[in-house]
Formats: structure tokens, C-alpha cells, sequence
């Protein structure tokens, strides 16, 4: 135990002997993280919001008389400018380069025709024209809440029934519910991407770095065990990668609500209680070892940190992959078997934590499980600290 | 009892296809080292001389327990290395010119560090850490980072830290290459030193004369194979040993 503590404490205090480096690797990211996805957040809100107490410029052509009164009951509030169908073309023109809004095109006597038409004649039903600029927020707004405004009109024509017209709350989803289906998508994602970058950097450091330094063997000629050394040099990374990892964790957490525009819609984070953080830790704890392990064995191969580099970069690939299980399979029910799978096992309980469907069973199998996968990647490289060919082979 | 016993030692590398086109052969095997035996004593030096690729570093790996041989025996202070490689260990120094000590720490914590691993207590610790370095001038930059120091001084760095458990027996591969001539004859003085303490040292080089002044036994490889062996004074008797040297390549490779 004494010389996995010696080892464990070199391997940290390698890193924190630099301040710049240990601010780069724990802090920034942090606060990179914070501040790029909270201003993201700000760009796209402020690119998709309309301007507050902006009136879109609506240009009308053959525009029943009281359809403004029907878009104003729809609570929407525009300048309105009746225009002959000559004057659509230039309208159009003006639309294109920003300076307009947006056009509507009714059929001549619309309303007559409205009135006439059958739907069962097979004939052509009248049709309204809207042309906007997609490239233009206000316009493409203004699109949509005409469209939406004319469906809305047109089921009113026929109006045997009508959906949630009675102002009381439909959407029985609560707080929980949709702060959980959003981070239960995003979250896991984004902490293996996290968990496997902070880890790459010091994985091979700690193995082909000293490899290439030559004092891997100014190690090994000391009495120390090997699997003293493969466990002090694991748990010593798996720190550092952690702390990493919660650092971007919490950059993350802060600002996610300002990226997602959960902010203005309602979503909150403080759904979750502490429970959720200490087993989201917990399994990012077990998760980091593995990728830790995992990184560090294939270091061992590489005669320097280059090739340790090319080395590893499949095996961050494999990993986003994964990652990316989180996304798809949110929500669903999966059999327990599949939390015997590495790190797939951590995305799918870290999902089901967030989702608030926690199950005891497939977490404790996560856990267990990578705890005897660590075993084995500590048994495997114990056996490549005393393979020479692995350790001290040129070419 | 002998401090390094070493009984018809071999060692054979698979080659990869790499180095079998940079050894312009098609054989996959390599003999490195092929049946070498030999004996230092405590209180001298061993020099291993040989060309490059003749086994001295393979050699020298093997008795310090970094790769195991594939025949024969080696003993430390009587202890056999396959049975107890760990005893072994704390007898045993090695230190090679590959080395490069990690720069992010301070030889204060790198000794501090090698000594933990070694077992060596605080205080005996913080002892033998002042005595080398005051010997190599390092006390003065035990606190700056390894980053930050001249070439000699990390050198004299490496030889402190791979020394830090005081080991009766100590291993150099090449301790002057790279060295300038300063550093390179406090490393010569420094041997000779650990010599008188009674300390057996066993190191490989290819320059002469270094060999000539500070050896007291001479083993010459060729081809991993130990073609003379025997005090400096036995095998210098009539010629030099760098005409000698090549008198006997001559004769065993049949070039020069």
C-alpha cells in the first residue's frame, strides 16, 4: 500500500508541480466550457427571438376584409399594407434582400371560394401563398406564426371539434420529466467525451511518457511490485482525469440551461437532489478507472508519447460511439444484461439517473462489474510492466 | 563471495521485420548474448568494452533484473536473481545515459521518490540525499525543476536519485556518453570514489580510455559473446587495450 500511495502522489503532484498546467487541465475547462456554452446559448436565443415589440411588415394581396381582425384575435400583431397582385413581384424582391417581412397571397374572393368549395369534388382547394426569407429571423418568425395562424383559421372553418381550446395546462409533464429527458440525452454524452479527453493526456504521460524518458526502468529496478505500480499509476491519473472531468461536469451543468434556452422556456436544473449527484459521481468514478486503465494499456505498447497518441485515438473513437448509445436509447427499456457491457453500462445508468429512473440493480451491476473489469486491466498491466518486450523493445 | 556472479548467460530477441531490414538478415532470431560468464569483486570495476550492438546493454539489463535471461544464472552478493529478484534489487544501482529524469519535478522530490520505492527510511534518506548532493554541486538546485538545469547537472541528477538507496552494487550503461568533459570527469572520480567505498561497479563502454584509467577488470564482448576477460594489468601486459581490442576484433569478426 505504501508504494501505490508513493506512486499515486508522484503521479498528481507530476501535474500540480506546474500551475499553469494543472489550471489548464482543471480549471479551464471549467470555465471555457461555462462561458462558450452560455454565450452559444445567448447567440442562438438571440438569433431565433424576435426583437421585443417588433411588428412584422405584412404585405397583403386580395386580403379578406376582417382577416386582420382574425390574426389579431390569434394574439398576432403586425403593420398590415394591401397591395395590388402587379406590386407582389417587387414585394417578393424586397422580402429577398431583408427589407420586408413577409407576403401573403390570397386567391381573388377567397372567402366565396372558401365558402364554395367541396372537398369531395377531387377539385383543387383554394390556396393561400406565403412567401418569406428563411435567412431573416423576423421573417422567418412572421412565417411561422402565419402559417400557423391560417391552419389554425382553416380547421375553424369546418369546427365540429376543437383540441385544448379550453386555456387549462395539457402538458401533464412535470419539472422532472423534462429537465430529466433533456440531461438524460445530453449528460452522459458529454461526461464520457469529458472522462476520456482529461484521461488521454495524462494515460500516456504516465506510461509511454516515462517509456520514453527511459525512467520507467529506473522504476521497475526498484522493489516495488508491478501491480502496485499499475494500481498507483491508475489511481493517481483516474484523479486527475476526474477532476478534470467535473470541472467540464460542472461547466457543463451551469451553463446547459443557457445553451438549450432552457432558461426562458422553464426548464430548471434543480431537479435533482444529492442522491443523483453522488451516484452520477460514483459511476463517473468507475468509469474513469476503466478509461484510465483502458488508455493506459494501450500506452504501454508505444515506445513514446506520438505513438502512444495514435494508439489511444481509436479507442476515444470507440468511446464517443458509446457515448453516443445515451442519445439513442434514452427512455428505452433495456434488458440488465447489457450493464455488464464497459462504459456502455455507465452511459445507460447515467441516463436512467438523470431520467429519475433509477433501477438498483443495473446500477449495482455497472458498478461491480467495472469494478472487476479494473481488476482485470490492473492484472493485464501488471503483465505488460514485466513483458520486456513490451517495456523496453526499439523497434 | 563475489558481488556479480554471472554463469553462461544467453539471451535471444525475435526479430521484428523492421530490424531484420535494418540488420540487412533474414534471420528472425538474434543471439545478443551467447553463453557470457564472468565474476566482479566489491571494491572494483568491471568494465564491459565492446562495439555497439555486442550485448553489453542486454548484459547489463539482465543483471539488473529489467529483462530475465533466457540460460544461466546470475547472483548478487551470492543471491540467486531468479529466486529472489527483489532482494536483488535493493543490492543492485543501475543507471544508463538513456536516461532522462522527468522535468516537471525537483531532484529533491525525485530522490525523496526513488528512496520511498526503495524502502529507504526518512532520515537515512534525507542523509544520504545531502551527501551526493553536496558531492555533485546539486544542493544548490535541489528545489529548481529538472526543466531548468544544464545538461551536466541533470546528469549528475540521474547518477544521485539512481543511487539513493546506497546499493553495494551499481550498474552504469555508458555513464560518460554525452557528457562534456567536466561532467564527464566528475562521473570518472565519482566511480573510482564508490570503488574505494568497496562498492563492486559494472559498467559498459566503448571508450578506451576511460577503460585504461578507471577499471580494474576488463571483460570484452563481441557478438555477445565474452572473448577476454581478466584484470586490466593481465590484459594490457603487452600492448594497449584499444590494440588490443582491435587485434581481437580482427580476429573474431575479421574486420575492422
Amino acid at each position: 500500500m505504501k508504494n501505490i500511495w508513493t506512486v499515486l502522489k508522484k503521479e498528481v503532484k507530476r501535474f500540480f508541480s506546474d500551475k499553469r498546467t494543472a489550471f489548464a487541465s482543471i480549471v479551464l475547462p471549467g470555465l471555457l466550457i461555462y462561458f462558450i456554452y452560455s454565450l452559444m446559448g445567448s447567440a442562438i436565443e438571440d438569433l431565433f427571438a424576435p426583437e421585443e415589440g417588433y411588428q412584422p411588415a405584412v404585405y397583403a394581396v386580395n386580403m379578406p376584409d376582417g382577416m386582420e381582425d382574425v390574426f389579431k384575435n390569434m394574439g398576432i400583431d403586425a403593420k398590415y399594407t394591401l397591395i395590388t397582385a402587379s406590386e407582389a413581384d417587387a414585394k417578393k424582391q424586397e422580402i429577398s434582400g431583408g427589407e420586408a417581412d413577409i407576403l401573403l397571397v390570397f386567391p381573388e374572393d377567397f372567402m366565396r371560394k372558401i365558402e364554395e368549395y367541396d372537398p369531395e369534388s377531387g377539385l383543387a382547394a383554394p390556396q393561400v401563398e406565403i412567401y418569406f426569407n428563411s435567412a431573416e429571423t423576423e421573417s422567418q418568425n412572421a412565417y411561422i406564426l402565419f402559417e400557423s395562424a391560417l391552419n389554425a383559421f382553416e380547421s375553424s372553418l369546418s369546427n365540429r371539434f376543437d383540441i385544448n381550446a379550453g386555456g387549462g395546462i395539457y402538458d401533464l409533464a412535470t419539472k422532472e420529466d423534462i429537465a430529466g429527458k433533456m440531461f438524460s440525452m445530453m449528460l452522459p454524452f458529454l461526461i464520457i467525451i469529458f472522462l476520456v479527453s482529461s484521461s488521454m493526456a495524462f494515460a500516456m504521460e504516465s506510461v509511454a511518457g516515462e517509456k520514453e524518458r527511459g525512467t520507467i526502468g529506473t522504476i521497475l529496478i526498484t522493489p516495488i511490485k508491478r501491480w502496485e505500480l499499475a494500481v498507483g499509476k491508475i489511481l493517481g491519473t483516474g484523479c486527475l482525469s476526474l477532476l478534470s472531468a467535473l470541472s467540464s461536469f460542472l461547466g457543463i451543468v451551469l451553463s446547459l440551461p443557457k445553451l438549450m434556452g432552457t432558461e426562458s422556456s422553464g426548464v430548471e436544473m434543480n431537479v435533482y437532489g444529492a442522491q443523483h449527484y453522488l451516484l452520477i459521481l460514483l459511476i463517473m468514478l468507475v468509469s474513469v478507472l476503466i478509461i484510465v486503465a483502458g488508455m493506459m494499456l494501450l500506452s504501454a505498447f508505444a515506445k513514446n508519447m506520438k505513438e502512444a497518441n495514435m494508439y489511444t485515438m481509436p479507442f476515444m473513437i470507440i468511446c464517443m460511439v458509446i457515448g453516443l448509445s445515451g442519445m439513442l436509447l434514452s427512455g428505452k427499456n433495456l434488458p440488465l444484461g447489457i450493464y455488464f457491457i464497459p462504459l456502455f453500462n455507465s452511459i445507460q445508468a447515467m441516463s436512467a439517473i438523470l431520467s429519475f429512473n433509477i433501477n438498483g440493480a443495473a446500477i449495482a451491476i455497472t458498478i461491480v462489474s467495472d469494478i472487476v473489469y479494473f481488476g482485470v486491466m490492473i492484472w493485464l498491466l501488471t503483465v505488460m510492466f514485466n513483458n520486456e518486450k513490451i517495456m523496453f523493445k526499439k523497434d | 563471495m563475489k558481488a556479480i556472479e554471472v554463469k553462461n548467460l544467453k539471451k535471444t530477441f525475435t526479430l521484428s521485420a523492421k530490424q531484420r531490414a535494418a540488420k540487412k538478415t533474414k534471420e528472425k532470431l538474434l543471439v545478443a548474448v551467447d553463453g557470457l560468464s564472468f565474476e566482479a569483486e566489491k571494491g572494483e570495476i568491471y568494465g564491459l568494452l565492446g562495439p555497439n550492438g555486442a550485448g553489453k546493454t542486454t548484459t547489463l539489463r539482465m543483471i539488473s533484473t529489467l529483462i530475465k535471461p533466457d540460460e544461466g544464472d546470475i547472483f548478487i552478493e551470492g543471491v540467486d536473481l531468479k529466486k529472489s529478484p527483489d532482494e536483488c534489487r535493493k543490492k543492485l544501482g543501475f543507471l544508463t545515459s538513456d536516461l532522462k529524469p522527468d522535468e516537471q519535478f525537483t531532484p529533491d522530490y525525485l530522490f525523496g521518490f526513488l528512496s520511498a520505492l526503495h524502502g529507504v527510511p526518512g532520515e537515512t534518506a534525507a542523509k544520504r540525499k545531502k551527501e551526493l548532493f553536496e558531492r555533485f554541486g546539486i544542493d544548490k538546485f535541489a528545489q529548481t525543476k529538472i526543466a531548468n538545469l544544464s545538461t551536466g547537472m541533470k546528469q549528475k541528477v540521474s547518477i544521485a536519485i539512481s543511487l539513493a538507496h546506497d546499493p553495494e552494487i551499481i550498474i552504469f550503461d555508458e555513464p560518460t556518453n554525452g557528457l562534456d568533459v567536466l561532467t564527464a570527469k566528475t562521473v570518472t572520480d565519482f566511480l573510482t570514489e564508490l570503488k574505494e567505498q568497496g562498492k563492486c561497479i559494472l559498467l559498459s563502454t566503448h571508450i578506451f580510455s576511460l577503460v585504461e584509467k578507471i577499471c580494474d577488470r576488463v571483460g570484452i564482448i563481441i557478438n555477445g559473446r565474452m572473448v577476454a576477460d581478466g584484470s586490466l594489468k593481465e590484459l594490457t601486459a603487452e600492448k594497449n587495450i584499444e590494440d588490443l581490442f582491435f587485434d581481437i576484433y580482427k580476429r573474431e569478426v575479421g574486420e575492422e
